[in-house]
């Protein structure tokens, strides 16, 4: 079983040289999350924080999207990953792997490493812009480990759901459309820019039972303190849980799909 | 000698397509097997099988005498797989493509290393090892895919038609590679549709067709199957064409092309007594070329169809 963590590891290492060798997909990922975090904080935030109540400008309503945007930043991430095991799918040389005697879950849980390092890099920087323009988060240091443990956790479930996503599509354009659901729908579906009071019943409705709006509660409550409206930190956990669990077991099963396992 | 590869039985269809139709296979240790066969006959299915990247559904199959159903980690260990896409990373170069190899197979870093120059030498990437293999030939590529193949040493090495697609002279030197491996002790299974590449290398061909095996034998003992040779006629004017077509009734013709073929044996009583036949009628024959019985005939004798029909499909 050490073979595990050496294979696991190798792999990682390939998928670091083909973001540093084939850095678009790595760069479109950290450059996004950033301009959301400049274009919804100085340009909209002003007219945003009106709809927040209590007269904070915009300061206040920078310290109301960053959690927000921190999710989005990882959400948006998943995309890379989805496409690059595509892509190695079509490709041979995971064909080639399949034939080698290597622990079977190195390949893929190799990307999803590889995405975490890359999503913690995008995190760093979006934090980074956001305390530029006025983002005053009151955490202790126990709180910022909890969120950023939170986040990690959101990162791996999201990533090997995606990566399970990608596995089946049978191109890299495909692979990079049917995660669009996580990688926009759920965050702009979600309290990330605006509260739930504001949003139609409909939608609200959506918002307020989907995963992002518990997640975004907590770590807006361990950043900044403000209470817990939907859900607590448990439920949080419960779902990136259970995403991982669903993602890392259907990733599996596509993975070896007709092979000897 | 005990058996590399042993298959009894093998089937595999996709959805309501017979792909492999019962098939059986004894491969002798440190021989070239080479399967044979036009497009669309199975071979790929039947080396995604043997080498684990595919089920089965039904079949007793063991190579490097582990079973395979049982223990495919064990067939993995000793097998290498070169495919009939390339199977190289173009994101990385040569050389970062034969270390990735090595550290899977767990060689340690000095020792990757060395591997890793070693083969790079002996398949002539030395210079190209520096470059990303996305940039690489065809023929490079080629050579690079197999190099990572050898990387671990393999005993059993499936090539799925390794040189389809690669010109004269990268195909020379592949089969010089093969040749030197299986000169190591390692046992090749081939899959072509080239009758000469498997008349050139293999100890023992079986010829695929439509997942059946047709014919299975040494390449003279296929050839001994073909109903003896032909001579071929070619003709620059259609109205001799149309006088021999009448002077030689046993003979195959091909308007298109002017050509007619006439069955022969190439003995030199055979020949003499057709030379006659020309002069006799006075035909004006471009070209004459005696044809012995290779692997196509064997190919038209077993399936009663000519291969570029079949492959044509």
């Amino acid at each position: 079983m050490s073979y595990a963590l050496q294979d696991t590891g190798t792999m990682l290492r390939r998928n670091l040289r083909h973001a540093q060798r084939y850095p678009g997909l790595s760069l479109g990922a950290l450059g996004m999350p950033v301009i959301m975090i400049l274009l919804f904080g100085l340009i909209f935030g002003d007219t945003f924080s009106n709809g927040l109540g209590g007269g904070g400008g915009r300061g206040d309503y920078i310290n109301f999207l960053t959690p927000g945007i921190l999710l989005m930043s990882i959400a948006s991430g998943t995309m890379s990953p989805a496409v690059a095991v595509c892509m190695d799918m079509t490709e041979g040389i995971v064909a080639r792997f399949r034939t080698m005697a290597i622990f079977r879950p190195a390949v893929l849980t190799g990307h999803v490493l590889g995405n975490v390092i890359l999503t913690i890099v995008s995190l760093c920087l979006v934090v980074g812009f956001a305390v530029l323009i006025g983002f005053r988060p009151n955490a202790s240091v126990g709180e910022w480990l909890l969120a950023a443990g939170l986040l990690i956790a959101v990162t791996v479930a999201l990533t090997w759901f995606a990566i399970a996503l990608g596995l089946t599509s049978k191109t890299p354009e495909s692979a990079s459309n049917i995660v669009l659901p996580i990688s926009l729908l759920l965050p702009f579906l979600s309290n990330t820019f605006i509260p739930l009071d504001a949003m139609p019943s409909g939608i609200r409705w959506f918002a307020e039972y989907q995963p992002f709006t518990p997640i975004i509660d907590t770590l807006r409550h361990l950043l900044l303190g403000t209470p817990m409206d939907n859900g607590d930190g448990w439920l949080a956990l419960a779902w990136c849980l259970a995403i991982a669990i669903v993602g890392y077991f259907w990733a599996q099963k596509n993975y070896n799909k007709g092979t000897v396992a | 000698m005990s058996a590399a590869i042993d298959v009894i039985g093998l089937r595999k269809s996709y959805d309501e397509k017979l792909v492999l139709d019962g098939i059986d296979l004894n491969v002798a240790e440190g021989t070239i097997f080479s399967l044979l066969g036009p497009n669309g006959a199975g071979k790929t299915t039947a080396v995604q099988i043997l080498s684990t990247l595919v089920t089965a559904d039904a079949g007793e199959i063991r190579v490097a005498g582990h079973d395979l159903h049982r223990n495919p980690e064990a067939v993995r260990a000793a097998i290498g797989v070169t495919g009939q896409f390339s199977a190289v990373d173009g994101l990385m170069t040569g050389r970062e493509n034969l270390i990735l190899m090595a550290d899977l197979y767990h060689l340690g870093k000095q020792q990757a290393r060395r591997r890793a120059d070693e083969l790079l030498e002996q398949f002539d990437l030395i210079e190209a090892g520096k470059k990303l293999a996305m940039t690489y030939s065809g023929g490079m590529k080629r050579r690079l895919d197999l190099a990572m193949t050898l990387v671990g040493r393999p005993q059993i090495i499936f090539l799925d038609e390794p040189t389809t697609g690669l010109d004269p002279r990268s195909r020379h030197s592949m089969w010089t590679m093969i040749r030197e491996l299986v000169a190591g002790g390692v046992t090749v299974l081939l899959t072509t549709q080239y009758l000469d590449e498997a008349d050139q290398l293999a100890d023992r061909i079986a010829v695929l067709d439509h997942g059946r095996l047709v014919a299975q034998g040494t390449p003279e003992e296929l050839k001994r199957l073909a109903p003896g040779g032909h001579i071929r006629l070619r003709f620059t004017s259609p109205d001799a064409f149309s006088l021999a077509g009448q002077v030689l009734p046993t003979a195959v013709p091909n308007r298109e092309s002017l050509v007619l073929q006439v069955p022969n044996d190439g003995s030199v009583h055979a020949l003499r007594y057709l030379l006659a036949r020309i002069d006799d009628a006075s035909l004006e024959v471009d070209e004459l070329t005696v044809h012995t019985p290779d692997l196509d005939d064997v190919f038209f004798a077993v399936t009663g169809q000519p291969t570029e029909k079949v492959a044509a499909k």
